[in-house]
Parts: structure tokens; C-alpha cells; sequence
């Protein structure tokens, strides 16, 4: 009796050293299919020769030429110049600015929303939820008309100007940070809000002192998500800038795809590769806020 | 206690006088810029934009002044955004779907009219002078004009009014036997022979055309110039044209005035269609084949993404679930990477990587098996790549959801199934699955919705090629609506742009887009708790 029960657990032991073994492998697999794109991008980044058509994983030409290039320090490049440094710039200023401005208007909203109580609150509340359900990428071709009209009327927020880009992403983005946020200030207790007012705080007191310190980290979370949701956009950057001096780094990136994108690939390997490495690595440091805010309702865009 | 309180009494009416003092500045300074705007808004005949922003000088000029509007203020910058940015473009992309907005349609017809009443003709007969032709040092021309019937003479340049001028006036020079001025100071004589070869000179107006009293001049025949004449008269009542030349009639027919035998006066300009553009898509079999595909496509495409990425996510996250797992920690991490790239980036690189000629893709696969699909042009294979790509991109984030949702499973119920004799396969299918569709089931709508309008995948990996053999428009094998409509309005490739169709898209698209996310809304209870909220 008691050496069959031995048997059985060790033969449990040893199905499930196979389990594992098989289930290593698998995730061996996964694994490969998973960094195989990014690992080519960073050979194809360091490989001289930059060509679609003879990179190797290991490149037979390696060096930092494609790096020079993006400098614009190679004379044999017969490309014309690359603005990839602006490119980067104009992307790190419309999607912080637009980030910094429509977090502050819709926290104040979402206080509102949640603290205080007044005719209409559910109902705008219902209509901001309702409306959104139509993202304003759906009306490109207004949203295109209505930016043109504003630069026919004052030239400095028209088409092909960043203030005007940076306008239509805050409007696109209020509706679904004032949700949001009012999630988040509806979790703090209104007890701390309860003693500020027996001290004779008034409502903006409150706000300003007791419950933003307290949303800080999740703020923080949200405005790099944030950020790097506008920092990833490429449709309505695309339509509404159109010199290239003021495009946003994915929209110049796009642009090395048209005519003989084979001939140009390690070049745009390294300006991706130079594009991509911060925003993975906020990922992997913020691993756990961002997965905790993804379950809490948005899909990565 | 009595005491204690005043202080702090004091001390915030000192501060709501403070508030008060910077909310009557805001308010001056909001009203003065919105002021001034919608002025050059109206002044420049953009009256739907005039009218909006008055609506929010109101709203703004009302909560920030009455008391009961304070709870607004807070959201007021918000609501504005909303207003001019989210539901103003729905409104507009309704109201564009109407009309024939577009290539030869881009003008209001305001602005057509000042175009068109500034055409003008040669008469064949009337007022004509004799010419002669100066030219200056870089290109410019003028002309030495002499009235056949009155002998008065003229000096005209483009763009300038014709002054009368007589030889020996300051910087003309003496006159020739004929009468005309050896010279002009910054221009040199044409000899007849060469101002009669000259092929620009027909083609230019002397004078300044537009206003009363004034008139231009053009060469007719090597001996003739003549004054023009304004072309059409424009009758406001009957809202009809009439070429002073011919006496042909031309009646406002859908943004383009066109007469009885079929001709038209350009520009067009913008014009309410009506139904047009819908019915078109029914009608036009150009137009109603490529749509019918596209529709389609679009509905598959998301579903084989979201239950391929589904699939893919779930199954990593049940195999490497347990707590012991070795290297758990490094395969998830290592799994993530597709998440933490933007999508743009990571597109193109696959975009390289399956071009058919060069990409390592195929390059392994002619060396493996000798042999390999062409990814861009055959269709059936470019949504099979658009597929691969978007599992790629996809099941990170599945992988994400779902693993977060398999620990609040409770594992008395796997126990309970276990003593019941269950295999895992039976466990899976009776509790992990339906608990998790519960679980996740409102984020698979949303990664439904976000991939039905998923322009970046489709237009940055293929541009929703290979195109569509027949198609009227810019129709390709993996367009989705969103893709069509940016290539309408913004990519026609020299069929013109066609905001009116592009918008009527837009407006199905709205149907189904906010239809799927209204139902989302119904799962998740979302819509009954922020009444329970209240």
C-alpha cells in the first residue's frame, strides 16, 4: 500500500516535469515570434550596408553609419536631409503640452463631477459617456475642415501648426480622462473632503490641498499613458500637419516608407529603434501601475 | 471656539475678494479674445464657427457670473473643448455628408461668385486701340496705348491703373513719327516683329480690373488691343448666370451653374445633394462592389483579431500561471515586448520584414521551402499578414487582461470539478472560459471597436492594397471603412478628393461604431451606474 502511493507521486512528479519541460519550450517559441521583429530592427539599425535586402541578423557591415546618417553627417546619403531631431522634438512638445493641458482641465471637471452636487450632473455625465462613443477620429474629414477654417480665421492655429493638433487632441481626450479621473477621485473617502469643509476650506482649498496630493501617483500614471498614447498617434498627425519641418516623429517615420523604403531601411531602423527605447522602457518600470490602469478599462491606441 | 473662529472667517473673505478679483479679469480677458475672434470669424464669412464660439462666450459669460453656475466653472474649459471639438465635427460631418463638398466643390459659393463675376472676354468689337509693346529688364511688360477714335494715348502695366500719358511726361520719352515714346524709363522698346512673336503678351491683362471706372486691356491682333468686359452678369432673384458673350443662360445646377446644352462656368462650388452620396453607394456599381468588400472585411477582420489574440493571450496565461513556474517573471516580461513599442513603429518594421522581395520573411521561407506568397499583392495573402501582424500586436495585451483576471477566479471551484472527476480540458471549457468572457468580456468589445477602426495597421503596413481591380475610387483589398474614408478625402491619387462621399462613409461609420459601443455600455451596467451614482 504505502509503495504505491509513492509510485503515483512520483509519477505525478515526473508528468509534471514533462508538462514544464514541453511548456519551456512553447514559451521558447513565443518568445522568438515575440522579439523576432524588434531584434531585427536593432541589426538592421547597426548595419552599414543599409539595405532591406542583404541584412542578416548579424549584420556583415556593422558599424553606427545609419546613427551618423540621422545627423545628417553622411554625404553619400542621396535621401535629402532628415529632420529626425525636430521630428523628435515637435513629438515630445505637442504630446507633452497637450497631456499637461488636458489632464489640468479634466481633473477640475472630474472634481467637480465627483464632489459636488448640482442640477444637470448626471445628465452631462450620460451625454460625455453617449458622445463618446463617437471618437472624434471618426469625423477626420471635420475635424480636417473645421482646423482649416480656424487657420482662415487666425493663421496660428490652422492647419500644419502644432497648436492646432495639440487643440484637437485635448478635445478628443476629455471625455474619457474626466471618466477617468472621476473614477479615481470617486475611490478617496469623502471623509478627508468632510473635515476640510468643518475647517471652513472652501471647495478649491479642498481640491488644491487635500485631494490632489492624494491623486498624485495615480496622476502621474495617467499623464504618461497619456503622453504616450499622443506620442504613438499617427492619423490625425498625419492629416493635419504638412511640412515636414512639422511633423511629429511618427508621421517622418512614415515618410521613409514612400519610394525605395529598401534602400533607406537601416537608417529608419535606427531613428525607430532611437524613437522606441524610452517609451519600453517606461513600460517595464511602470509595469504594474500601467496593467493595473488597463484593467480599469482602456485599450492601448 | 468663538474666538478661534474668527480668524479664519477674515481669512476667507480676504480670499473669496482675491477670487473675485481674478475671476472678473478672467472674465475680461476670456470675453475680449473670444470677442475679437468671433469677429474675424464673421468678418471672414465663417458663420457656424461665429456661432459656436458665441455659444460659449454665453455659457462661460453665465456660470462665471451667476452663483448657481459655480459648480460649472470647474468643467467649463472642458465642456467648451468637447463642444468644438468632438460634437461641432459630428454635427459638420453630417452636415458634409449632404452635400458635394470636394474636388471642383471646394468653394462656398460666396467665394465662387467673386471668382466667377471677375471673368471677363474680348469683345470682338468696341472700344480698340492701337498697341505698342514695352518690355523691362526682368520680364514685366507695359503697353503704349493710343485710342483709334479720340487719339488720346495711355501708358498700362498689369496690375496698375492705365494712366493717360503723353510723350515727354516724366520717365517717357520723346515721341517717334507715329506718336509713340522712344523709350519708357526701366523698360526697352519692342520692335513690332518682335512683340507680334511674343507669346506671352496676348495672354496678359493691363489695368486693374474690379473696381467701377476701371478696366483692362488686352492684345487682340498684332495691330489691336481691346477692352475687356465682365463676362457673366449674375442675377440674384433667378439665381442664373448670363455670358455677356453668347447670351447663353446658366442655372445653379447641385454647386456647378450649368446651361440647357450641358455646359458649365468654373469654379463649382459647394451644394447641398441631398441623399446623393448615400444613394450612391447603393446605385453606382463602381462605387457599390469595392464598398461591399470593404464592409465585409471589416467586419471579419476584428473578429479573427480579437479571437486570435484572445486565444494566443489565454493560452500563455493559463501555461505560465502557476506560482512556481521557473522564469516566469523573464517569459512574461520578455512576451510584453510587442505592448511597449508604439504600433506605428513596430508596423513598419513588419512592413520590411514581408515585403515580398527583400524581407527576411521571405528569404527564409524561399531558402526553407522554396517558396513564398506574395504579401502585397495577392489578396487573400495581404489579409492573412495584416492578420499575423495584428496578433502580434494584439496578444500582449490579452495576455495582460486575462492573466489579471485568472487570479480572481476561486479555486475551490477547480477542487469542487476536480473531485467530480473533470479533465482540464473540461475544467477550461466550464469555468476558466465562461468566467473569464465575464471577466473581459466589455474589454473584448472595446479591442473589437478599437481594431474595427484600426487605420494605423491597415494603412501604415499595406496603404489597404492590393488595390481593387474596377474600383472607381482608391478601393483596396484590406480597406476598412476608416482607411477608405482617409483615401477619399486626403489620398485620392488624381481622382480628387471627396470630402461629401468620404463623410456619408463616416456617418455609416458612426451607426456601427456607436451602435457596438452603446451595446458595450448595456454589458458593463455602465450607463445604470452612473445613475446609482447619483
Amino acid at each position: 500500500m504505502p509503495d504505491n502511493t509513492v509510485i503515483k507521486k512520483s509519477s505525478i512528479k515526473k508528468s509534471r516535469r514533462w508538462s514544464v519541460a514541453i511548456r519551456l519550450i512553447v514559451a521558447l517559441l513565443l518568445i522568438a515570434f515575440a522579439i523576432f521583429p524588434v531584434l531585427w530592427m536593432i541589426s538592421a539599425s547597426f548595419d552599414n550596408s543599409n539595405s532591406l535586402a542583404t541584412q542578416s541578423l548579424i549584420p556583415a557591415n556593422a558599424g553606427i553609419a545609419n546613427y551618423k546618417r540621422l545627423f545628417n553627417k553622411d554625404p553619400n546619403f542621396s535621401f535629402g536631409e532628415i529632420k529626425y531631431w525636430q521630428w523628435l522634438l515637435n513629438s515630445i512638445k505637442v504630446s507633452g503640452i497637450s497631456t499637461i493641458l488636458s489632464l489640468s482641465i479634466t481633473t477640475m471637471a472630474a472634481f467637480a463631477f465627483s464632489r459636488l452636487r448640482f442640477k444637470g450632473r448626471v445628465s452631462i455625465l450620460k451625454s460625455i459617456l453617449l458622445i463618446q462613443a463617437f471618437p472624434n477620429l471618426l469625423s477626420l474629414v471635420a475635424t480636417f475642415a473645421l482646423v482649416s477654417n480656424f487657420g482662415n480665421i487666425v493663421s496660428a492655429i490652422g492647419l500644419n501648426t502644432h497648436a492646432g493638433l495639440i487643440m484637437v487632441y485635448m478635445g478628443g481626450s476629455m471625455g474619457m480622462n474626466i471618466w477617468l479621473m472621476k473614477g479615481y477621485l470617486d475611490t478617496i473617502p469623502r471623509a478627508i473632503d468632510e473635515s476640510g469643509m468643518l475647517d471652513g476650506a472652501s471647495p478649491f482649498e479642498i481640491f488644491w490641498h487635500l485631494l490632489l496630493p492624494l491623486l498624485r501617483p495615480i496622476l502621474f500614471v495617467v499623464s504618461i499613458l497619456s503622453f504616450i498614447g499622443t506620442y504613438g498617434d499617427f492619423l490625425l498627425a498625419r492629416v493635419l500637419l504638412n511640412d515636414s519641418s512639422k511633423y511629429t516623429l511618427m508621421v517622418g517615420l512614415q515618410i521613409f516608407t514612400a519610394g525605395q523604403f529598401d534602400k533607406k531601411w537601416g537608417v529608419f531602423a535606427a531613428g525607430a529603434l532611437i524613437g522606441a527605447v524610452p517609451i519600453m522602457l517606461i513600460y517595464f518600470f511602470l509595469q504594474d501601475q500601467i496593467v493595473g490602469g488597463l484593467t480599469a478599462g482602456s485599450v492601448k491606441g | 471656539m468663538a474666538l478661534a473662529d474668527k480668524p479664519k472667517d477674515a481669512h476667507s473673505i480676504a480670499e473669496s475678494q482675491l477670487s473675485k478679483i481674478i475671476r472678473v479679469v478672467f472674465m475680461i480677458a476670456f470675453n475680449a479674445g473670444a470677442l475679437w475672434f468671433i469677429y474675424q470669424a464673421y468678418s471672414k464669412g465663417f458663420y457656424q464657427i461665429a456661432i459656436l464660439l458665441g455659444i460659449i462666450v454665453v455659457f462661460f459669460d453665465v456660470i462665471f457670473s451667476l452663483k448657481k453656475g459655480y459648480p460649472f466653472r470647474w468643467m467649463a474649459f472642458g465642456l467648451a473643448f468637447m463642444l468644438v471639438f468632438v460634437i461641432y465635427p459630428i454635427f459638420f460631418t453630417l452636415y458634409i455628408a449632404f452635400t458635394n463638398y470636394g474636388d471642383g466643390h471646394l468653394l462656398t459659393k460666396e467665394q465662387a461668385l467673386v471668382q466667377i463675376e471677375n471673368a471677363t472676354y474680348l469683345p470682338a468689337t468696341g472700344k480698340s486701340y492701337d498697341w505698342t509693346a514695352f518690355k523691362s529688364d526682368n520680364g514685366e511688360y507695359a503697353l503704349w496705348l493710343t485710342d483709334r477714335s479720340t487719339g488720346e494715348t495711355f501708358l498700362a502695366k498689369p496690375d496698375e491703373e492705365i494712366q493717360a500719358t503723353k510723350p515727354g511726361d516724366p520717365g517717357v520719352g520723346e515721341a517717334d513719327a507715329k506718336g509713340v515714346p522712344q523709350s519708357i524709363e526701366g523698360y526697352t522698346r519692342l520692335n513690332t516683329l518682335l512683340a507680334a512673336a511674343d507669346k506671352q503678351l496676348p495672354n496678359i491683362k493691363f489695368g486693374l480690373a474690379g473696381e467701377e471706372g476701371l478696366s483692362t486691356v488686352q492684345v487682340r491682333s498684332p495691330n489691336e488691343a481691346a477692352e475687356l468686359q465682365i463676362r457673366y452678369l449674375y442675377d440674384k432673384e433667378a439665381d442664373t448666370l448670363t455670358d455677356q458673350e453668347t447670351g447663353r443662360v446658366y442655372y445653379d445646377k447641385e454647386g456647378i451653374f450649368t446651361s440647357t446644352d450641358g455646359r458649365t462656368v468654373q469654379p463649382g462650388f459647394r451644394a447641398n445633394i441631398g441623399w446623393k452620396n448615400f444613394i450612391n453607394f447603393f446605385t453606382s456599381p463602381a462605387l457599390r462592389g469595392p464598398i461591399v468588400r470593404i464592409l465585409i472585411w471589416n467586419f471579419i477582420f476584428p473578429l479573427i483579431s480579437v479571437v486570435s489574440t484572445f486565444a494566443l493571450g489565454v493560452s500563455i496565461a493559463i501555461m505560465y500561471n502557476e506560482k512556481d513556474f521557473p522564469l516566469k517573471k523573464l517569459i512574461r516580461t520578455l512576451l510584453l515586448i510587442p505592448y511597449t513599442i508604439p504600433s506605428v513603429i513596430t508596423i513598419l518594421i513588419w512592413r520590411g520584414m514581408l515585403n515580398s522581395e527583400f524581407g527576411v520573411i521571405n528569404r527564409i521561407l524561399n531558402a526553407v521551402i522554396g517558396t513564398a506568397p506574395r504579401w502585397t499583392t495577392e489578396p487573400i495573402w495581404a489579409q492573412i499578414a495584416v492578420l499575423i501582424v495584428n496578433l502580434w500586436l494584439g496578444f500582449p495585451y490579452m495576455m495582460l487582461i486575462t492573466s489579471g483576471a485568472l487570479q480572481s477566479i476561486p479555486t475551490d471551484m477547480y477542487e469542487a470539478a476536480t473531485i467530480d472527476g473533470a479533465n482540464s480540458w473540461q475544467k477550461f471549457r466550464s469555468i476558466t472560459l465562461p468566467l473569464l468572457l465575464v471577466a473581459v468580456g466589455p474589454l473584448l468589445i472595446a479591442s473589437y471597436v478599437f481594431n474595427f477602426n484600426n487605420f494605423g495597421l491597415i494603412y501604415l503596413f499595406i496603404g489597404g492594397g492590393p488595390a481593387i481591380v474596377g474600383a472607381s475610387t482608391q478601393a483596396g483589398h484590406t480597406d476598412i471603412l476608416i482607411s477608405y474614408i482617409y483615401k477619399l478625402a486626403f489620398e485620392s491619387g488624381g481622382r480628387g478628393v471627396q470630402y461629401g462621399l468620404a463623410s456619408a462613409i463616416s456617418v455609416v461609420l458612426f451607426i456601427l461604431v456607436g451602435a457596438m459601443t452603446l451595446f458595450q455600455y448595456r454589458f458593463t451596467n455602465m450607463w445604470e451606474e452612473v445613475s446609482e451614482n447619483a
